[in-house]
């Protein structure tokens, strides 16, 4: 077995300031990765470089391509590119109207995907985004409705079906439930975790909430100042950290 | 089966004044298939930390711990996660759930995730959540709202879903009944008639010399007697 995607040497400054540095790890298929730190942390900057939306001043994020194998993401063409993020790869944003096109009724939201992988027939590509809205519990009545009239939680479960429609690999999550309320937090983990595990998808989630992280990755970052200061198995850095920065961050959460 | 060399342990606190805390020093222990070992000494001893280090989630400072050829203590996150879906279960006291799943999923996932077909996992659970003694009635609801004791035996069901070869257990038999008790016992030795390793923290010593082929006590692993 290989990786699904390797990142070596990944680094990005902003002028003098560092982004993220020297930033190196494999994530091998089915595996949940988070990454978590304050704000500032370069937690963001580094998901960014790894998804092809910010250019990073080094390294390289080899990804495990379908028909070529090992292939460096940041020096391929950008139509490839483009494509890996249409078939292979999906990018979930924390604030949902970023993800979705809020003129555009709910089912040609996850429609779209679909047609920008060549599906033509209307009645399936129907079919397939009534289905994903029932697997991410939007009732199909609300199909032709736009983003517009939905709540936060309900366009964060559309920009994920608008996301999985495809079948991707590899998902990047920025604070997937940043700003929903804990109800539908609760909901929308559980619905994660069911999707993760049906589809065998591999994903990196970003968060400064360790209650997400525990519930959905098998492997932990930590990150301060765009350094990676301790990385392990999720419930082993949490219940005994060993960095300094590490212990304050998990001993600063409150109890409730 | 379930192998510990010289496993020492320290906590070092950086926010607090950087104090480094020794807790266990050059502990060694063996399972075998079949066997039950309860850990005992005094609260502090280091018994459940001792059962963290096996299960992974602490890391030990030197010294190794081998599970069916795998070394906890240098393995990879993925090597480990691997580990506890087929190889190593674990029943804590503390049931952690995602909120919102019923208990019967809760209870048949750990067979779901090795490749059991879900009919033949929620039976398995049915048949384990009946002898535990959950009504039916609770079992579409989230076991976060139970109490106590119900939490614990879904915990408990959960754990014995899977027919895992070691198997820790960290006071399995805490605050339950009479009856629930002997259920619990039935299964560990159930367990040990298939051949399965098991570790186990038991306060209630009835319940220890029912079970337990032998017992180590910590004690004598603790950096005081050692000093």
């Amino acid at each position: 077995m290989t990786p699904l995607l390797k990142v070596e040497g990944l680094t990005k400054r902003y002028g003098a300031r560092i982004g993220c540095a020297d930033v190196s790890f494999d994530l091998w298929p089915g595996e949940v990765m988070g990454i978590v730190g304050e704000s500032g942390s370069g937690k963001s900057t580094l998901l960014n470089c790894m998804a092809g939306h910010l250019a990073p001043d080094a390294g390289r994020v080899m990804f495990d391509t379908r028909t070529e194998g090992m292939k460096d993401t940041i020096t391929m063409s950008e139509p490839e590119r483009r494509m890996l993020g249409r078939t292979d790869w999906a990018f979930v944003h924390q604030h949902a109207r970023d993800g979705l096109r809020m003129n555009v009724s709910a089912g040609g939201n996850v429609g779209e995907r679909l047609m920008a992988v060549g599906a033509r027939h209307y009645g399936e590509i129907r079919d397939s985004a009534e289905d994903w809205l029932g697997r991410v519990e939007i009732d199909s009545s609300r199909i032709d409705d736009r983003p517009t009239a939905f709540s936060g939680g309900m366009q964060q479960r559309l920009q994920i079906a608008r996301n999985l429609v495809t079948g991707p690999r590899l998902v990047f999550m920025d604070e997937p439930t940043g700003g929903l309320d804990v109800s539908v937090q609760a909901r929308l983990l559980d619905l994660l975790r069911g999707l993760v595990r049906e589809m065998g998808l591999s994903a990196i989630i970003v968060t400064h909430d360790l209650a997400v992280v525990r519930l959905l990755a098998d492997r932990l970052m930590v990150m301060k100042d765009g350094h990676v200061v301790e990385a392990g198995l999720t419930d082993q850095v949490l219940d005994d950290p060993q960095h300094a920065y590490t212990q304050l961050l998990v001993s600063s959460v409150l109890q409730v | 089966m379930i192998q510990i060399r010289e496993v020492s342990k320290t906590f070092t606190l950086h926010n607090q004044g950087s104090a480094v805390i020794r807790v266990m020093e050059r502990a060694s222990l063996s399972v075998a298939p079949g066997e039950c070992v309860a850990l005992t000494g005094a609260s502090g001893a280091g018994k459940s930390t001792l059962m963290r280090m096996i299960y992974g989630n602490y890391l030990a400072a030197s010294g190794e711990i081998l599970i069916g050829g795998v070394d906890v203590v240098r393995a990879e996150p993925r090597e480990i996660i691997r580990l506890r879906r087929e190889v190593l279960g674990y029943v804590s006291q503390f049931l952690r759930v995602v909120p919102r799943v019923p208990t019967l999923d809760v209870v048949a996932e750990p067979l779901l995730s090795v490749g059991v077909d879900r009919a033949a996992a929620t039976d398995r659970a049915r048949e384990l959540l009946t002898r535990l003694r959950i009504p039916e009635r609770l079992w579409s609801l989230s076991p976060t709202t139970f109490s106590g004791g119900e939490q614990q035996r879904v915990n408990i069901a959960r754990g014995f879903a899977h027919a895992y070869p070691a198997l820790l257990l960290d006071e399995p038999t805490a605050s339950l009944d009479a009856a629930n008790r002997d259920t619990v016992l039935e299964l560990i030795h159930e367990a040990k008639a298939r051949g399965a390793a098991i570790v186990g923290i038991f306060h209630d010593a009835e319940a220890r010399a029912a079970v337990c082929d032998r017992v180590v006590d910590l004690t004598g692993f603790s950096p005081q007697a050692a000093a």
